[in-house]
């Protein structure tokens, strides 16, 4: 076993960024007109890289599978992004933010990157006001704020319940500044099928276009993987249908190690599942907890009646509803960290306490919300007597523009009226905190190939806090990447344009076609879904929200076997030379049969509970994870080496410096 | 639930298509319109044929790319959402339904229900931004303050998911509830002002270039529109772009 | 007006100012129509006024001639352009769930008074003109009431200028109000302007239907 060099700057924590800014190589910009980069993917990470890289003056590629980069699935993050401003002047600051962020992630991530971030919170915001980004706004004209899970301060910044959209609206102008300067190429309903290496070097792609079929050399310098997440591998997820593994699973094979893929981060507030039919799940954002309250009813016999239609939730007397957050974390209650509330919810309904058909459900309530602020405003409008149904009117007044357009979600889905009847929320997959190891400066352990975004394993530990993945892809791509890549770009100013007639790029198409051929040709007998939907299957089951050793065991055989079956059986019905949907989706669920494995093996191996890993086999007497740091305070770097079951562990151990690892507790 | 559906199948972008039938029995009215297409390709596959192509991604509403004429109206029947968001729920048992891409001159059909709106990233790229560097800009964010009710207004024209459906709805093809919303989101902020006379003669003038039709004030863009975008960033961009021109 | 051509919105406020400034002659159309109601003999007096004045001849008449031109000119532009812009056609399209007929039919509506104006140019202008310039007649103050009148006495002529103002009704209910949105105006005086402009759209085509009838029916009676 090797030991990874994360190449963390020396010094004192907090000067680290900054003096690693002023030491590293830079390219002069005359040199950078001579230097390409491709970005795969254009979400917030690869959005802003591409952007920034380009106004840098290197000419950019950009690709992505969607129709258009607005698309990218950081669209869809609803709640808000971190930063330490502390323009609430509630004690909050860079070290608050280092220090929630570590703790949140349960001291699984790496110090200097984490501190980093922090850092760069506070500039994102400010390049985002200056874009136009048209975030909430108090009367006085100044920016608002609002609290997420696991912290104890006002600090997250948000556009209603569309923060990620109007982020990525703002990386997708700073593109299509550049993309009318000629600085970026965008390719788009392109996917990447593989990385082409030269001398050891990421100095490729092969891409497919995905509207004629035909498959596709790029070359550049350099390689940038902002591809997102992989929690699509669980089929039913809060992810986008397209969103894969392929250009991660892609380097991993070429020698990209491949860190912690059995974190997942499983977000307590979804809508539950409603039937076999289902195709993805919605989010619920982690801002309604702010003011919803969840609870199950307190005794078995009024969640049985409640689940067969005898019993409505707003019967209940208080008395009688468990207030489980609240009681079991009175310091933090309904504002835990996802990972212990989704573990929560998980109880509780194990425990037969569910309250919806499948009995996989809980309530989120804004009845006591409402009330709250419908008094507080009539209040203020001078209603010294104001009646309850008056009250109530005004409080969900305030609720609607708080939250409105979720409200509004949540109904057409569901058909129920949150602000009469308590949401019924279940946990579900919504992010990876794995992904391809990165150095300090965002490099995977092939040079020049680099990872940004969730798409690395980064900055959030074993969990990641709320408004913290937006806060994480920004920085990547604004404020990080652009400067680290210089360093080692520095050493191409005098390469030349990359040719993509060389044998490297010959073997690595031929390899594409190869696996396309494959897919096209075998026996037909299931289609894309039924595998991914099986494959869903063994990882909730076996992988998800709590795991043991004799069913991770158990899920490696499965998905071994599950893997052999597609390839002989899938059925890829139409050409290959041409749009075709199934073609797309096999190959993507061909990688997430090889890792899912690898995702079972990386669980099985980390014999402990931490952040969103929880081991059934440790675990404190009132069921709290129980960490192993002397044993497990480590980053898992796997590295392929030709089957999933068989990749070599690499771990970098993580050191904390400046902060003491303690026993995390939110009570 | 039963329905029938007719949907139009078009091998790729030089063949001609036309309206297929197709029978689905096994409805559950929990179902999403995407997850009832789901169904019926899944039975399509089993039998060999080609399934139908449809775009989507996020399923939740955000990510504009689901963009299917249904029954002749956008997004289908219901108000405010995208074909995602509308459930079986609000079809009968025995229904026929119609579905077919949108249609425009600026959004050539791609294969079956998909179409190409590039023209609408085209029209970003000619001005839908503000030119300020991204690496690193040193004003802080609380130095612009912002009348809240200017900011509401600039974040609700921002919320245009650019999916297409004011163009399929609109009788002339116009692509100018989409322009208009981005034109407004800057327009209402100081930090758009510098450049507004440029940003908006530049976009229309691309507007016009990929060949969309001109706003007629019929409305229907404004009533199709998932995200509730108002007309009054239509008459923004006109009153913006009258300035521009008067101001030369 | 080439560069007009070539930008959308300038196309669209080129339609809404000619239209607003055919609105404003409807209401000085009207005010004359009227008085042949009230007094023929002020009527008299003001169409002679319009037909002998040099500022109106030459200065006001080519104007409205053109103002009509352009309307109607850029009118088709537009509608030419807006079929084009859909390409091929939906199999089912459902206008009506999201916009109101009025809308969707101004070229109907625009084409019937079109049509309309054809006839009654030849009805009054082109009598006009064959008056003064071909004929060479001489000047009779006292003659447009019983010119006017006498028009009004078949019945297909009557009936064809009422379905004609009911279509001039419907253009306007539209095309009134719309206008102020294609210059940009959408503000808080906007439902009140709106409203003022439905109104007008009754009001005035309604009164000169009205004048017709009562020309028509006043002749039936005697």
């Amino acid at each position: 076993m090797s030991t990874l060099d994360s190449k963390v700057p020396s010094g004192p924590l907090a000067e680290k960024w900054t003096k690693h800014k002023n030491t590293i190589d830079l390219v002069n910009p005359a040199n950078k007109r001579n230097i390409d980069i491709i970005i795969v993917g254009t979400g917030l990470a690869g959005g802003s890289a591409a952007a920034t890289l380009a106004e840098l003056g290197y000419n950019v590629k950009t690709f992505c599978y969607q129709d258009s980069p607005r698309r990218a699935h950081s669209i869809a993050a609803q709640g808000g992004v971190n930063a330490a401003k502390n323009y609430q002047g509630d004690g909050d600051s860079v070290y608050r933010l280092f220090y929630d962020t570590i703790k949140g992630g349960d001291y699984r991530s790496r110090e200097a990157n984490v501190h980093r971030l922090a850092e760069v919170s506070t500039n994102i915001i400010d390049q985002c006001v200056a874009q136009g980004v048209p975030f909430a706004r108090e009367y006085g004209g100044l920016l608002d704020n609002r609290s997420f899970g696991g912290v104890l301060v006002s600090r997250t910044f948000y556009a209603k319940g569309q923060t990620g959209q109007q982020l990525l609206l703002g990386a997708y102008a700073a593109m299509n500044r550049q993309i009318q300067r000629g600085k970026i190429k965008s390719y788009t309903r392109h996917e990447m099928l593989d990385l082409v290496l030269v001398d050891g070097k990421a100095r490729g792609i092969i891409a497919r276009n995905l509207v004629t079929g035909e498959i596709e050399r790029h070359s550049a310098h350099a390689v940038v993987l902002a591809t997102g997440g992989y929690g699509n591998l669980f089929f039913l997820s809060t992810y986008c249908m397209g969103a894969n593994v392929m250009a991660a699973w892609k380097a991993h094979k070429k020698g990209a190690y491949f860190a912690n893929p059995c974190f997942t981060q499983i977000h307590p507030t979804c809508i539950p599942v409603s039937g076999d039919h289902q195709s993805k799940l919605t989010l619920m954002s982690e801002s309604l907890r702010n003011d919803g309250r969840i609870w199950v009813p307190a005794k078995l016999e009024d969640a049985q009646a409640i689940r067969e239609g005898k019993l409505k939730p707003t019967e209940l007397a208080e008395e009688d509803r468990d207030y489980y957050l609240e009681r079991r974390y009175p310091a933090f209650g309904n504002l835990v960290p996802r990972d212990v509330a989704s573990r929560a919810a998980k109880e509780r309904c194990d425990a037969g306490f569910g309250v919806n058909k499948t009995g996989e459900a809980v309530y989120l309530d804004f009845s006591s919300a409402i009330m709250r602020y419908g008094r507080e405003k009539a209040m203020t409008s001078g209603m010294k007597n104001a009646d309850d149904k008056t009250v109530r009117r005004l409080g969900e007044e305030i609720i609607e523009a708080k939250y409105g357009n979720l409200f509004q979600m949540y109904e057409k889905i569901v058909d129920e009226n949150p602000y009469k009847t308590p949401m019924k929320i279940y946990p579900a997959v919504h992010y990876t905190m794995g992904g391809l190891w990165v150095d300090y400066n965002l490099q995977t352990t092939i040079p020049g190939c680099y990872a940004a975004g969730e798409a690395n394993f980064s900055d959030h530990g074993a969990n990641r806090l709320g408004a913290s993945a937006l806060m994480q892809g920004l920085a990547d791509g604004y404020f990080v990447l652009p400067y680290t890549i210089g360093d080692y770009l520095s050493d191409d100013i005098r390469t030349g344009p990359i040719s993509t007639e060389t044998p490297e790029f010959d073997a690595a198409e031929q390899n594409v076609r190869g696996r396309i051929e494959k897919l096209m040709s075998a026996s037909g007998q299931h289609s894309v879904d039924y595998y991914h939907k099986k494959l869903g299957k063994i990882m909730w089951n076996k992988c998800g929200m709590s795991r043991n050793a004799k069913e991770l065991q158990e899920a490696m055989e499965e998905i071994a076997a599950l893997r052999e079956d597609f390839w002989q059986n899938v059925k890829v019905t139409g050409k290959a030379d041409g749009k075709n949907q199934e073609l797309e989706k096999a190959g993507r669920v061909a990688d997430f049969l090889e890792l899912g494995e690898l995702f079972a093996k990386d669980a099985l191996e980390r014999n402990e509970s931490c952040g969103g890993h929880f081991r059934e086999e440790y675990q404190t007497e009132e069921g709290e994870a129980l960490r192993d740091d002397e044993n497990f305070k480590y980053a898992a770097a796997w590295e392929y080496t030709g089957n999933p079951r068989e990749s070599k562990l690499h771990k970098e151990e993580l050191v904390y410096e400046n902060i003491e690892v303690k026993t995390r507790s939110y009570k | 639930m039963k329905l029938t559906l007719k949907i139009w199948r078009q091998q790729d972008a030089k063949s001609k298509g036309k309206m297929v039938k197709y029978n689905l029995d096994n409805v559950d009215e929990d179902m999403s319109f995407l997850e009832m297409l789901d169904i019926l390709n899944e039975g399509l596959i089993e039998k060999g044929e080609e399934p139908v192509e449809f775009d989507h991604d996020c399923r939740e509403g955000i990510c504009g790319t689901c963009s299917l004429q249904i029954n002749g109206r956008p997004h289908g029947p219901d108000r405010k959402i995208t074909v995602c968001q509308l459930h079986m729920r609000s079809f009968k048992n025995g229904d026929t339904i119609t579905i077919e891409p949108w249609r425009a001159k600026a959004f050539p059909v791609i294969k079956d229900l998909i179409v190409d709106r590039s023209a609408f990233d085209r029209i970003q790229q000619a001005g839908g931004y503000i030119s300020v560097g991204t690496s690193g800009n040193p004003v802080d964010a609380n130095a612009i303050p912002v009348e809240k009710e200017m900011a509401d207004q600039s974040f609700n024209a921002a919320t245009c998911i650019g999916c297409g459906a004011c163009v399929a709805a609109c009788k002339n093809a116009s692509a100018m509830l989409f322009t208009s919303a981005k034109v407004s989101q800057f327009a209402l902020l100081p930090q758009g002002q510098v450049e507004a006379a440029e940003r908006v003669q530049n976009m229309v003038k691309q507007m016009d270039l990929e060949g969309f039709g001109n706003c007629t004030n019929t409305g229907a863009c404004e009533i199709e529109c998932p995200k509730g975008i108002s007309l009054e960033n239509i008459a923004r961009m006109n009153r913006e772009y009258l300035f521009a021109s008067v101001k030369g | 007006m080439s560069g007009m051509l070539k930008s959308s919105i300038l196309r669209k406020v080129v339609m809404a100012l000619s239209g607003l400034f055919l609105v404003s002659f409807l209401l000085l159309h009207f005010s004359i129509n009227l008085s042949s109601v009230i007094d023929p003999e002020l009527f008299n007096q003001w169409s002679h006024f319009m037909g002998y004045n040099p500022l109106v001849q030459y200065v006001a008449q080519p104007i409205l001639i053109a103002g009509v031109i352009v309307h109607f000119v850029m009118g088709f532009i537009l509608e030419a352009q807006n079929r084009a812009a859909r390409g091929k056609g939906y199999v089912q399209y459902k206008g009506s769930a999201n916009a109101p007929w009025v809308s969707r039919n101004m070229l109907l509506s625009g084409g019937v008074v079109l049509a309309f104006l054809a006839l009654h140019f030849y009805d009054f202008w082109v009598h006009e003109m064959t008056y003064k310039y071909v004929d060479a007649l001489p000047e009779d103050p006292a003659r447009y009431y019983e010119e006017t009148v006498a028009k009004f006495v078949p019945m297909w002529r009557t009936v064809i200028y009422m379905i004609s103002f009911f279509l001039l009704a419907l253009h306007l209910w539209h095309g009134f109000a719309s206008s102020f949105q294609s210059m940009g105006i959408n503000n808080k005086y906007t439902p009140a302007l709106v409203k003022f402009a439905k109104f007008y759209a009754i009001v005035i085509p309604g009164g000169f239907a009205f004048i017709a009838l009562y020309h028509h029916l006043n002749h039936l009676a005697h």
